[in-house]
């Protein structure tokens, strides 16, 4: 994609329905399964079925539930609250990030239709939206009906895996720590758009690993993808886009 | 019912939803304030890739051979099928049935 080129304002228009649901379609074994081993976890630490879909449905943040709840202190203060409050901010931080991705195309809706969507952001529904958007797309429908299909999807998933604990005690066995990083790996292939455009991941990838080695939690993504940000900023405009950037659309 | 919804996690629930909110929806407010020139374009542009690299490189390199061979084969399937749904699957399938065979890693 072209930098320069400016992409058409944000519509709501049904055709997109369908096509957004689509394109989070592989999302979608991963999160079943993400979310049963988070419900047979949370069954082990003596949560409440009823506890575990609120948790599901307020902060709808697959990893930091997981994380969270592997982190539960033995008694709720005021600081282990503040302790956890910490540990999900370092992990969901990056949804900070995303959404300010989502401006240059959502920011010509009125707020009210604007803001509700970003509750659900998610890594896989925005990384869909911004591909789709990245190939010109419009049509505000496509991000919010995969994030939609997304977040029921999560909501139900706890469930099996609450009630077959006994039996998804170990989710590494059913591949699935796998699920993420692979979507994740599967949606980088078709973003490869020559070497310099992936100068920003590796320096994202070789900050991840030294902040990941060098400090406990999870600050690694986030220092990750803030450098690899500032240096697709830093980095100059390639000379033939700047040339074509009139016409050209991809 | 008071066990149902023990009133202590519901606050735990609560700080945590909120510094979650807080990071949804503080990107997109900041950036009301934030000129987008062709610079900070850039910026925005190179996170999708950035956030999906930083998130799962270290997670790869330091899930042992299984893992980075499940991935290897999750990214070769998406290069020759381009379908990220069957790539998925083929890393996932890849690492349980390498844990099922008790390989080490």
């Amino acid at each position: 994609m072209t930098t320069h080129v400016s992409k058409a304002p944000a519509y709501w228009s049904r055709d997109a329905i369908w096509p957004g649901i689509v394109a989070i379609g592989p999302m979608l074994p991963g999160t079943l399964a993400f979310g049963m081993a988070f419900g047979a976890l949370c069954a082990q630490k003596n949560f409440t079925l009823a506890e575990v879909e609120v948790m599901m449905a307020t902060v709808y943040g697959g990893l930091s539930q997981f994380v969270a709840v592997q982190a539960w202190p033995d008694a709720l203060t005021p600081s282990s609250i503040a302790a956890l409050a910490l540990l999900t901010t370092t992990v969901n931080i990056r949804f900070f990030l995303m959404t300010a991705s989502m401006r240059p195309w959502f920011g010509t809706l009125p707020p009210w239709q604007a803001y509700p969507p970003l509750l659900l952001v998610t890594d896989g529904g925005w990384l869909a939206a911004m591909r789709y958007r990245e190939h010109g797309g419009a049509n505000a429908w496509f991000y919010v009906a995969g994030a939609i299909v997304l977040y029921l999807v999560w909501l139900v998933s706890a469930i099996p895996g609450f009630l077959l604990a006994e039996q998804l005690a170990d989710p590494k066995k059913f591949g699935v720590d796998i699920a993420m990083p692979a979507f994740f790996a599967a949606l980088l292939v078709p973003a490869w758009k020559g070497p310099r455009r992936a100068i920003p991941w590796c320096v994202s990838g070789v900050v991840a690993l030294t902040v990941h080695w060098l400090a406990p939690g999870y600050w690694f993504i986030i220092a990750g993808a803030l450098s690899g940000a500032i240096t697709a900023g830093l980095m100059d405009e390639p000379p033939h886009n700047a040339a074509h950037a009139g016409h050209r659309h991809d | 019912m008071t066990d149902m919804l023990r009133s202590d996690v519901m606050i735990a629930f609560a700080v945590m939803t909120a510094v979650t909110v807080a990071s949804r929806l503080g990107g997109y407010f900041m950036m009301r304030y934030v000129e987008v020139t062709p610079r900070v374009r850039r910026m925005l542009d190179a996170l999708p890739g950035s956030i999906i690299v930083a998130a799962a490189l270290p997670v790869a390199v330091n899930g042992g051979p299984i893992v980075m061979v499940a991935l290897a084969a999750a990214i070769a399937v998406s290069v020759l099928r381009r379908n990220d749904f069957l790539a998925v699957i083929t890393g996932m399938l890849v690492a349980a049935l390498a844990r099922a065979l008790g390989l080490p890693g």
